[in-house]
Formats: C-alpha cells, structure tokens, sequence
C-alpha cells in the first residue's frame, strides 16, 4: 500500500482523471502534443543522462580506441582476462563442435534450432539455465508490419526515425522485412498470440510506432515466446547439445584470424574447457547489470555485457555504445521491485504519465529516450512525488485503463503486472502506479552485417548484444522482433559458412595476450576484471570479511 | 526522507543470519554473504528459477514462493530449490494432435490425478494447476493452454504432487498445441506473407536503405500517425 503522505497527490490524479479520460475519449493517444525533431533534440541534451557531461569517456585500447562511451562500459573494456593465456593448453581440445552458441537466450535459442535444421553440430551454452534471459522477462510486445494498413516501409522509418537516424541501414531493412515470416515461424511452433475471435492479430501501439503493429502474449510476450524455443531446443536433444552453468570467458581464433572456440568456465565445479568450433555465435545479451550511472535496472541477473567484452578483445568493432536505453516506467515504490519494468503496453492500452498534481507533461508513447527524458525534467522541476526511500517518480494512471475499455481489461491483459503489484498490496486497477526511468537495455554492440556476422570470419552476433539495428534508440517491441530475425540469421548463416567448408589453422589467444600488453601500459589496477560474469550484491561490511581467493577480483 | 530499517532474524538452509526487515529472500541471503549461482534469475518474478519453500514461526505449514518475490518475516525458515529433477518427454510437435491422445500416449501421470489441488495451493502465480490438469484429462487443449498461461515453470506444483505429474511441462505441451493447431490463422499474416514472396515492397525499402539524413527525416515526421 502506498504511504499516507502519498494520498493527497493521488487524490490530484484521481481528481484530474475524468478530464483526461474525456480527452482520451476523443483525441485517442493524442492526449497532448508530440515533440518535434528540434524539440526531441533539445529534451534530450538537457535531461538524457547519456548527455550528461560524466556519462562518457575516451577509450584507451582496442577497435574503438579513442571513441568515447560509457563509463562503465570503458572499465570492463580496460580490464584484466579471468585467466592468462598460459593458463591453458590449447592443444588440448575438451570439446569440438561445428557451431558454438554462447547464451541461451531467444536469439541463442533461435539460432540453435535454425543451425539444427542443417547438418551442423551444434552446442549452446549458457552461464545460468537454459532460457534464463532477458528475452524472458519482456512483456508488452513484439513489432511486425502485417495489418492491412500498415506496411515493412512504414516500420522501416519508424525504426530509424526512432534511433535518430543513425541506425545501420542493411540492418533495420533485415529486420522489418523479417518481421511477417518471423511471426509465421514462431505461431508454427506454437506460440499463442493474442488474436481476436476471427484470428486476427490482436495488435497495440507502442512508442513511436505509427500504426498498431505490437503483437502480445498477453503482458508475458517474451516468455511467451522464449519458453516455446527453449521447449523445442529440449526436444531438439539429439541435434543441440545443451551445457548450463558455464559461461564463456574469453574466445578462441586461429592463426588465420577466424573465430576457432572459446574457454568455457564451469560455475559450480571451476573447472575451465577448451571448446574448439568452426563457427561461435554470441549471444549474450546486454550490461544492465553494470547499473550504469547506478541507475535500477530491469535486466536479468546475467545481463553484464561478457560477450560485448569477449567479442572485443577478439577484435570485433562496437557500434553506438556510447548510449543506453532507460526504459521511463520502472517501478519506484514498493521498495522490493525498485527498478521493475512496468510494461510500455500499460501506455499502449491508455494509461497516462501525470506528474503529482495529476497533470499531464507529455505525449504517453514518444520514443522511450524522449518519454524518459520527460519524466526526468518533471522530477527535476520538483513535479515528481517522492518515495520513503528518497527515490522520485511520476505516476502511471492505470485505472483510466478500465475507465476507457472496461473491467477486466487490466485482468486479460496485463496479468503479470497485476500479480505483482498485488504481491505487495497495490491494486492497480484503483491506484496508479509511481514510475522513473530504470536501466533497460544497451542500444549498441559488436558491429554486425545483416548476416550477422562481424568483421571477425565466424564470428556471429545476435540480439542485444549486436550493435547497429537500432541506432541509439530502440523501439518497444523491436529488440523481442530482432532476437529472433537475427538468431535465425546468425544460426542459419553459421551452417551455410560450415557446409561450404571452414579449415580451421592453429588455435591461439594471442590477441588476449596482446590485450594484457595493453590494458599493462596503461597501468591499470589488476583488481580490475572482465567478463564480469555475474554481479555482486553482498553488503561491504559482509565482503570486508570475505577474506579467501574465491571472492577478490570483479566475482570470485 | 529517512527510514530506520530494523533487523529481523531468519533461517537460511537452517542456519540463522540477521537481515533487514522489508528483505526479499533474495536480497536477504545477498546480504548474509551468499553469491548466488544458482536459485536465481531475472529478479523479478518471470523466469522460475528461484523456487524456495519456507516455513514461518508458529506455522507447520511448509509454503513455496519465489525467493524475488517474498518477502522475509521473521523466524522464517527457507530453504532453495535451484533445479527440480523432472521428466520431460520428447516430442516433435508436426507429430502430434491437439487432443486427448497426445496426453494419454505423452504424459501418462496426469491422468493419475486425486484431484487433491496441492498444485494449485503450492503455484506462486496463483494458477488453477489442478483445473488446467482435469481439462487435459478432458482432452480441452484450449482450456488448458489458458489456464496455464503464466507459468514460469518454477517446479513447485510438480515437486508437491502426489501423483507425482509435471504439471508445467504438460501445460507448456497444450499451449504449444493450441498456438500451432487450435488458434484461428491470421487472413493479415498471410497476405502479408504473399506480398513479401512476391518481392513488393524490397524497392521501396531499397530506396530507404540509401536515403540521405534529411530526406529521411522528412518522411519520418511527416508519416501519417493512425493508431489507437
């Protein structure tokens, strides 16, 4: 339940409700006037915090020397290996496969079955459980241009209009001309899309979108998806060799330059392994863990950028990592899910942002940069309401989403949203829910081509931890849509390269070795780590007594 | 503002440790120093695979939960469940029918049900497990597959049952039939799927694919908005 203190600015919002409800009535989403080129330009620089004068820095080695990123993207990117290339004896081969998959999120998932379609040997691994991901936890929705009145050309500008243009133009046409057959892919394995009576697409709005192109699960759309490919991976037993708990720490080439492997690390056991393929696929996923700027975040526990960092000291180049995603509508109250994504669809079927005097500030589906932007500026000009724990945060008015569509319509539709603010007595078919940007996913990573592949042969990347489809910006619904448009690319593409014959030379990890070389010269601290693998939540006063080998450096 | 937090005593695996107050069990055992490998996920109540069964001071009831989504009492007992050992039956879905047969030939163990509803009192998601269990033993696949829904295949219905049933992986089994063979197709979908066979719109994209920065910008603000 929320705070007493809480009662009188909510008492606004209910206040104001009707108004906004007759407004909604009438004009649909265009409850207030949308930004603008120069405008969006403007909130941004004022209020983004990627814009914010310590939010980058110049990077001192690797590809992308002398770019500047983000900060703690740069820390990882100037660390020490787990373990030094002498550690290992590559001569000695633990396991050998034709096409290694490093995540076993959708995009991981997507390009194991693809690649089991062929010939290929394939083996996924994954630092945690098979599906465990963030693909797992999306909610609102996945874009497709099949409506009538919508068409791929439509979802192209919205696609790149979104990421301000600088997106990779072979990229974001892969991705919306994909988009229909991925769809078709996923209903042939059994995904349950939400439909209407006569099988139509049941389809929302969602930031930036300019047509209702968002296809649901109801509000479980990613795992609505990812369980349905972890299941066929499961039955796929024969074709897909599956290994969990052992994250990849470093990838291995061979003496020509190609991708040849990678050291995978046992989590339970410790035991390392040398893992020889003619093909890796990354598929790692995102840095939400880094807690960027020490922002909250929605991102799985895995979420901590290892292949962004394995991929680049291999020598792939990183595309627009010099912005994050900040999703606006994370959870600030209750305390326990600080941070918790509160679906874009909330928007999508009507509720609005209202500040605590329960005005509206903004139009409730820009681009999620612009929309955070706003709500970062309303809480900057004192118009947010405060949390116990000193957080701040706009209120979401879902109760207007009955008031528009009917009791029931939260029920049907936003079922996961509903349980968990039950949990800990909020109803928020009553009251509105206290939202601020949380840290949601990172827009860039390694650079890839629309076959996936990187500047580094055999080397593929897929889903979030790919650089270039959405520039700086993604759209809701468009990261669920590029998972599984790329995992097939990369999967099916990783097989093609196989069948027309790879000879793999010497294996090597040179390159580590010439990394350490580097990363020394710039005298940085050996404390210093990387891939973090997974992050750390123990209290200081508990880890200052903390004292055996297992737990120095960035994890053990 | 500033808030006091208290500390309040709890049982991790048996072992007592004091924590703050308002903890998740999650955060509960972070802040007692274990680094969690296993037992954890998404944090957030979506991915399972924090199942945990814990006791409360002065109840014998042994209750599960996720451990990102409860929060510590005092005196609280937990222990984690990290992997729940399951059979999983393959199967190649092209295979297979949406009906009652499929269960009967696949899944053997539902049709044992006591319809004593443990499932459904041990499902963190407040799921009707045992009526989703009686509509595959009806043979109504849709039923289930609805029914079932929000599972997140945590393992704790499977681990409480009696007739010893996987209840989740029969359920993930009729909404894979369901999307695949009951659900109406898309007249849309496959239209659209025509069109792009037939290569419609890959010129009009190619044109996008080579615009300049300020011809694009203008389509982009001036693209008609209709959505509701």
């Amino acid at each position: 339940m929320y705070p007493e203190y809480m009662n009188e600015s909510i008492k606004k919002v209910e206040q104001t409700r009707p108004q906004r409800l007759e407004l909604a009535k009438k004009h649909g989403k265009n409850v207030f006037p949308g930004m603008g080129e120069q405008e969006r330009a403007d909130i941004l620089a004022k209020y983004h915090p990627d814009y914010k004068d310590d939010a980058l820095r110049e990077l001192r080695i690797g590809p992308n020397k002398g770019d500047k990123i983000i900060n703690e993207v740069v820390d990882i990117m100037e660390s020490y290996p787990r373990d030094y290339p002498e550690t290992f004896d590559l001569n000695k081969v633990d396991i050998e496969t034709d096409i290694l998959i490093i995540g076993a999120g959708s995009a991981g998932l997507s390009a194991a079955i693809e690649a089991s379609n062929t010939d290929a040997e394939v083996l996924l691994i994954t630092k945690l459980r098979l599906g465990d991901s963030n693909s797992m936890m999306a909610q609102g929705g996945i874009q497709a241009a099949d409506q009538a009145d919508d068409t791929p050309v439509l979802h192209y500008l919205d696609v790149i209009g979104g990421g301000h243009f600088d997106n990779k133009p072979e990229l974001v046409d892969a991705l919306v001309m994909d988009a229909a057959p991925s769809i078709k892919w996923l209903e042939e394995l059994g995904v349950m899309f939400d439909k209407n009576e006569d099988g139509s697409m049941m389809v929302k709005s969602g930031g930036g979108t300019c047509r209702n192109r968002m296809h649901s699960t109801r509000d479980y759309t990613g795992a609505g998806i990812c369980r349905v490919l972890r299941d066929e991976v499961y039955n796929r037993s024969d074709k897909i060799k599956c290994i969990e708990y052992s994250a990849a720490t470093e990838l291995i080439l061979d003496d020509k330059g190609q991708c040849a492997g990678a050291i995978i690390y046992h989590l339970e056991s410790k035991q390392y392994s040398i893992v020889k393929a003619k093909t890796v696929i990354i598929a790692t996923g995102g840095f939400g863990r880094l807690h960027i700027r020490n922002f909250e975040t929605t991102n799985h526990y895995g979420a901590t950028a290892d292949g962004l960092v394995m991929g680049y000291r291999a020598g792939a180049k990183m595309m627009f990592m010099d912005s994050v995603q900040y999703h606006p509508t994370g959870a600030v109250f209750p305390e326990q899910i600080v941070g918790f994504l509160c679906t874009e669809k909330i928007r999508g079927l009507g509720a609005q942002p209202v500040n605590k005097d329960g005005e509206l500030f903004v139009y409730p589906l820009e681009p999620r940069d612009i929309e955070a932007s706003a709500f970062i500026k309303e809480c900057e000009n004192n118009l947010g309401v405060t949390t116990p724990s000193d957080l701040r945060g706009i209120w979401l008015d879902s109760p207007l989403i009955e008031e528009l569509s009917g009791e029931g319509t939260i029920e049907k539709n936003l079922p996961a949203m509903l349980r968990q603010f039950q949990r800990f007595d909020i109803d928020i078919r009553k009251f509105p829910m206290l939202v601020f940007p949380t840290l949601h996913y990172q827009n860039g990573g390694l650079e890839i081509d629309a076959n996936a592949e990187t500047t580094i042969p055999g080397l593929y990347v897929a889903g979030e931890a790919s650089g270039g489809i959405h520039g700086r910006n993604r759209l809701m619904g468009n990261s669920q849509l590029d998972i599984i448009v790329f995992g097939r690319r990369a999967g099916r593409n990783a097989a093609v390269k196989i069948a027309d014959g790879i000879q793999l030379g010497e294996l090597s990890l040179k390159h580590v070795t010439n990394y350490i070389k580097e990363v020394n010269e710039l005298g940085i601290d050996k404390k210093h780590i990387s891939p973090i693998v997974l992050p750390d939540y123990i209290p200081d006063h508990v880890k200052a007594k903390q004292l055996s080998s297992e737990f120095q450096g960035t994890l053990f | 503002m500033d808030v006091k937090v208290e500390m309040i005593i709890v049982y991790i695996g048996g072992e007592l440790f004091q924590v703050p107050e308002g903890s998740t069990i999650i955060m509960a055992m972070e802040y007692a120093g274990f680094q969690l490998k296993k037992g954890v996920g998404c944090r957030e109540g979506y991915c399972g695979a924090c199942a945990t069964v814990y006791r409360e001071k002065g109840d014998y009831k042994l209750k599960g939960s996720l451990a990102c989504q409860t929060v510590v009492t005092d005196g609280m007992t937990i222990a984690m469940i990290p992997f729940v050992p399951a059979e999983k039956p393959l199967y190649d879905l092209n295979d297979l029918t949406p009906d009652v047969g499929t269960f009967t030939q696949l899944f053997p163990s539902v049709f044992r049900c006591v319809s004593c509803n443990t499932c459904t009192k041990a499902c963190p998601q407040d799921i009707e497990v045992m009526d989703y269990v009686q509509a595959l033993i009806r043979g109504d696949i849709a039923k289930a597959a609805d029914i079932s829904f929000d599972c997140i295949r945590c393992g704790l219905c499977a681990l409480r049952c009696p007739a010893e049933i996987v209840q989740y992986n029969a359920g993930i089994l009729a909404r894979r039939l369901y999307g695949k063979y009951l659900a109406k197709r898309s007249p849309e979908l496959d239209e659209r799927l025509k069109e792009l066979e037939e290569g419609k719109y890959i010129k009009e994209i190619d044109e996008l694919n080579k615009m300049p920065h300020d011809k694009l910008s203008e389509k982009y603000y001036s693209r008609e908005i209709k959505i509701s």
